[in-house]
């Protein structure tokens, strides 16, 4: 086990004036010398691109890096609901300390203090950056900006572009950055996969990567290495992730001496469409704003949740007195509007006590027809149509009003499933969304390896247990616009001596050869079984053991599943094809390689956690109403995990101070 | 200067050339249907023998042929290039082929189009050639000094020929075609799209795109069952 | 449902490629990418190489999926993207024959997936409002009209999936250009330096090798996100704007 110290370099000073008072102070790298310093950035998502943008806008050479074809695909783009922002345009009360307050408490007080209260100064900054850009945010027909609420607070500060606010927004970075790669400032690799990190003399100083098209494994050095990879959610298989979402560029860092903190943080989104089957190859995703209309159930006698299920029955035919309304029921103050993952914890229990809904047994209603009479009984007072307007009229006209809503997240179930959500409840269940946890970075977003930096959902730092809504898009424009072209100075203005990183260094050979080995080692594997066999099977394991609930007795047993999984992906696995061509299967095969290490220590730290908080739920830590009991005086810390040379698992620990917010117990009754 | 030929070198200079000149024949089309409705009139040609010999004395009409010929010339050329270019750009096809996203005609405007011309060949060869090059018997006139080219009977002996009627049928739905496509696309390059015009455009171009060529279509046909 | 699938097999950009029939059994709540999943499992099992197609977030939004399905791309649901096609709109004992992507700016890769890197290029051509990180002023600074934002907004959707191209039977990728330019020239904030960017943008399209349109408007029926062949209107007035009025 390493001695690591895990500094987190927080500035002196109260809390909303730390971060200005460090931009003042910080060391700053003369334009001259920007132009002489060369810093790579993996990933092109919304923390990637805002980033590689920034930094060549700044005149840094950059190069960046996606294995994509084009950095507009990266996954930020399937973001629907929004983007926070302590605007504070509707005059409801909102300010950037109540933002922070928020996000700190959403989380469940596991983040940072200092972390969180930048990235809710910022948030106000990316609006204005991203209206600048053309982001069409939508507006009120005054022509000024509009905003709505979204699950886990009383203010209304989410910006958003209907239900496609990740793809505006990801595309207004995608623009900034093309605009660099035109200027020459910034290199565009596209279609290349990070296989390796390198440092040498203990800095991170490159990445080996693999053209994807060719095959042909590269060494690009520079004076540091940025990671803006996104999250590993990809790990459960199956996920609201896009299919080529992994853990690899920070899982390499990881092998190279990063540390991966919080792992088992995992978000759970409660309104997802239910797997229909063994093929199933990923979750979609329904916006959590459905909750603010729609009513969730199951119904309360299991005779009628079994007639359903074999589809005797439909939602429909099951009256309202034999109804389980079970988050009005069990938090009437909150209701359907509960955090995340309380509403994805109440899922599970109902379906665990046999209510499930669909064939699988695995899935709830999610009912519009109580909106569709109210807002169909308000529009015909509003047409002046009187009191005898038949139930018909009524369903009709507020089946139109749900339609502008939400029109375009009805018509996707309705293309996924087959079925009219107009007309029959929806089937939703909770499914792997995000990660909170991720590489451990200090207030310079750097990681304990100097020199490697990670933005976005790739670090850790600033949303703890549990991820609001609508934050996920504003931490990683904040990381990438706002944070990192200040922070990296702190790093490189002491590197404005180094000369031109040379790429055949001994230590890129070195990293080179290895990648080269590690592929030739999977393909010459030549088993018989597919690399999505070995996928699906791990994405099981973390289900069963390390998803909504867990308990010690599971992570034990997960953990040695995971390692016999692993061994047996060793002997069995068979690629494809070949190493010097495209091959899709061998790219898999060296992420899912990686998930199943990332896998074993998600279970480890959800076995040392022994506490229940945010989206980690220990069976074993509830209160006697089944709700999650923290445990403050013993894991008010942030679990940062290293993976030795001798591959030997260790626990560093980083104690979270909270000096501005009192830590209360979340509660929703 | 440079800029004008950059400009026309480009895909939409390219495609704005073939907008104005194909609303140019457009009008042409129009002007030459009202003359030739003359030979349904039955007062043995001569109306339209007197109306044959003003188009081709007249300077300022001739001088404007010139500019017709031209324009004819040009869309034609730049259509092929167009075309060419086109398929290049395409490169191969795809093995199942499918008129659910567009039109047939809308897809083989450069086929339809060099129906057309090689239409255009036959029917000009047929009577303007025989008339610019004097190939055609004389006819007088009471109410004027000098003869003029019969060009009535040589229009009334091709269209006794059952081919030929055919010949200009075939013609005619051609043109119909391409201009079912071609009306409302000249208003599209020209960057005239309008929620509110664009409907009423279109309509009014299925509607030219079947009357004109029908009122065309008519006369070989009355011809050949009435003479 | 059993289902016959004639598929374009092509080793590399260089190599001739060829129809290649399988057999395959599906359910018809399976996604059409889950359909060929189920193949290439299939293929693997014979040690054979899978059918490579490009895909990603399986949710409609990313733009990976490049495929031709019986002469459409995405298949043949309106407004629907490949990942999202499923098979219950298809029938038991059909014959489904797939293809790429075709045209001569998308070069084919391997099998299904083409190169459509052209697309970048149009965009690093002008496809941006030139305004640094930390210049912007207050957001609520610039109202814009709510129908101008929605307009704006409807180019902006483009996926840059590039069934635009695949559909014309000029592969002219005037609707994706012409999306773009929409999107940014309609706010105030692009409109500084809106004829600048029109210029650039269609000469960089006519570099990259995109046919010309001819108004067929196979592109608005085929695109996954209904982009309206109004935008191409506006760039052809831009264009000659620009070029006539632009010094």
């Amino acid at each position: 086990m390493s001695n690591i110290k895990l500094e987190s370099n927080v500035p002196e000073g109260p809390l909303a004036e730390k971060w200005t008072k460090y931009r003042g102070s910080m060391n700053l790298v003369a334009p001259n010398n920007k132009r002489r310093i060369d810093v790579i950035v993996v990933g092109t998502g919304l923390a990637g691109a805002s980033a590689a943008a920034t930094l060549g806008e700044l005149g840094y050479n950059v190069h960046v890096f996606t294995f994509h074809d084009s950095p507009r695909r990266a996954h930020s783009i399937a973001a629907q609901g929004g983007i926070n922002a302590a605007k504070n345009y509707q005059n409801d009360g909102d300010s950037v300390y109540r933002l922070f307050y928020d996000t700190i408490k959403g989380g469940d007080y596991r983040s940072r203090e200092a972390n969180v209260h930048r990235l809710a100064e910022a948030s106000t900054d990316i609006i204005d950056q991203c209206v600048a850009q053309g982001v069409p945010f939508a507006r009120e027909y005054g022509g000024l900006l509009a905003n709505r609420s979204f699950g886990g607070v009383q203010v209304s500060r989410t910006f958003y572009a209907r239900g496609q606010t990740g793809q505006q927004l990801l595309i207004g970075a995608y623009q900034a950055l093309s605009r660099q790669v035109a200027t020459g400032k910034v290199k565009l690799y596209n279609r290349h996969e990070m296989l390796d990190l390198v440092k040498v003399d203990g800095k991170a100083r490159g990445i080996i990567t693999r053209n994807l098209l060719t095959g042909k494994l590269e060494r690009f050095a520079a004076h540091c290495v940025v990671l803006a990879t996104g999250g590993y959610g990809n790990v459960f298989y199956l996920s609201t992730n896009a299919m080529g979402s992994n853990v690899s560029a920070g899982w390499r860092a990881v092998r190279k001496g990063a540390l991966m903190a919080n792992p088992c943080f995992t978000q759970i989104h409660p309104t997802c469409i239910p797997v229909s089957g063994e093929y199933q190859s990923k979750l979609t995703l329904m916006s959590e704003s459905l909750r603010n209309d729609g009513r969730v159930w199951v119904p309360k006698k299991a005779e009628d949740a079994a007639a359903i299920r074999e589809g005797r029955m439909k939602g429909n035919d099951i009256a309202e007195e034999d109804r389980d309304y079970y988050l009005e029921r069990r938090y009437p103050a909150f209701g359907n509007l509960v955090p995340r993952d309380v509403a994805s914890r109440a899922a599970k229990t109902a379906c665990d006590e046999g209510n499930g809904v669909a064939p699988t047994g695995l899935a709830v209603f999610l009912d519009f027809a109580a909106a569709i009479e109210r807002y169909g009984k308000a529009e015909a007072y509003s047409l002046g149509l009187g009191d005898n307007v038949s139930d018909a009229k009524i369903r009709e006209l507020g089946e139109k009003v749900v339609e502008q809503k939400y029109g375009n997240l009805f018509e996707m179930y309705e293309k996924i499933t087959g079925e009219n959500p107009y007309k029959n409840p929806m089937k939703i269940f909770p499914a792997v969304h995000y990660t909170m946890g991720g590489l451990w970075v200090d207030y310079n977003l750097e990681t304990n390896v100097s020199g490697l930096f990670a933005l976005g959902e790739a670090n850790f730092s600033d949303h703890g247990a549990n991820r609001l809504g609508a934050s996920a898009l504003m931490q990683g424009l904040a990381d990438g616009y706002f944070v990192i072209p200040y922070t990296i100075g702190q790093f490189l203005s002491k590197e404005i001596r180094t000369p031109k990183i040379k790429n055949d260094s001994p230590e890129f050979m070195a990293a080179e050869k290895a990648v080269q080995e590690r592929l030739d080692k999977l393909l010459n594997i030549k088993g018989n079984q597919s690399v999505e066999s070995f996928h699906r099977r791990l994405g099981k394991y973390m289900w069963e053991y390390c998803g909504m609930a867990r308990n010690a007795e599971g992570l034990n047993k997960g953990i040695k599943l995971i390692q016999a999984l692993r061994e047996e992906f060793y002997k069995d696995v068979f690629i494809p094809g070949a190493a010097d061509e495209y091959n899709p299967e061998l790219e898999k095969a060296t992420r899912v390689a990686d998930f199943l290490e990332l896998g074993e220590v998600m279970m480890r730290d959800a076995l040392n956690r022994e506490e229940s908080c945010g989206g980690h739920f220990r069976e074993e830590y509830k209160t006697e109403d089944g709700e999650a009991r923290r445990n403050d005086e013993d894991f008010t810390y942030v679990a940062a995990w290293e993976w030795d040379e001798e591959n030997n698992i260790n626990l560093h620990k980083e104690q979270l101070e909270f000096n501005n917010v009192e830590l209360k117990t979340r509660s929703y009754k | 200067m440079s800029w004008i030929i950059s400009f026309l070198k480009s895909s939409i200079g390219r495609k704005l050339v073939m907008s104005l000149t194909g609303l140019f024949l457009v009008i042409f089309l129009v002007v030459h249907l009202i003359g030739n409705l003359q030979l349904l009139y039955s007062d043995g040609g001569e109306s339209f023998n007197k109306y044959a010999y003003f188009m081709t004395n007249n300077p300022l009409i001739k001088a404007s042929s010139f500019g017709l010929y031209f324009f004819i010339l040009l869309h034609a050329i730049q259509g092929i290039i167009i075309a060419l270019s086109n398929r290049h750009a395409k490169g191969s096809k795809y093995a199942v082929s499918t008129n659910a996203n567009s039109t047939w005609a809308s897809k083989n405007m450069a086929l339809l189009g060099t129906l057309i011309l090689a239409f255009l060949c036959i029917h000009m060869g047929d009577f303007w050639f025989r008339m610019k090059a004097g190939l055609l018997d004389m006819a007088a006139y009471d109410d004027i000094d000098y003869e003029v080219a019969n060009l009535y009977d040589r229009v009334v002996y091709s269209f006794s020929q059952l081919w030929i009627v055919i010949i200009y049928l075939i013609g005619m739905v051609a043109l119909a075609l391409h201009l079912n496509h071609g009306f409302s696309s000249a208003f599209q390059t020209l960057g005239l799209n309008h929620k509110k015009y664009t409907p009423i455009i279109e309509g009014l171009g299925k509607t030219f795109s079947i009357l004109v060529p029908l009122a065309f279509a008519i006369i070989p046909v009355f011809i050949y069952f009435t003479k | 449902m059993n289902l016959q699938l004639k598929i374009w097999r092509q080793k590399n950009a260089e190599s001739k490629g060829y129809f290649e029939t399988y057999k395959v059994e599906a359910t018809e709540h399976m996604s059409f990418l889950e359909m060929l999943d189920v193949l290439n499992e299939q293929l693997i099992q014979e040690k054979k190489e899978p059918v490579v197609f490009e895909h990603d977030c399986r949710e409609g939004i990313c733009g990976a999926c490049s495929m031709v399905i019986n002469g459409q791309p995405h298949g043949p649901m309106a407004a629907t993207t490949t990942c999202q096609l499923h098979m219950r709109h298809f029938k038991n004992g059909q014959t489904i024959t797939i293809e790429p992507f075709r045209a001569k700016a998308f070069p084919i890769l391997k099998d299904l997936s083409v190169d459509r890197s052209s697309f970048d290029s149009i965009i690093q051509s002008g496809g941006y409002i030139s305004v640094n990180t930390g210049q912007a002023p207050d957001g609520n600074s610039i109202p814009i009209e709510k129908d101008l934002a929605g307009k704006a907004f409807d180019a902006a959707t483009c996926i840059g999936c590039g069934a635009c191209v695949a559909a014309c039977p000029n592969g002219s990728a005037m609707l994706f250009t012409s999306a773009k330019v929409s999107h940014l020239g309609l706010l105030p904030q692009g409109e500084v330096e809106h004829k600048r960017r029109v210029k650039n943008m269609v000469e960089q399209m006519d570099k990259e090798g995109f046919g010309m349109c001819s108004n067929t408007k196979a592109c608005e029926a085929e695109c996954p996100k209904e982009i309206s062949v109004e935008n191409i209107a506006r760039l052809n007035r831009n264009y000659m704007n620009s070029i006539l009025t632009g010094e």
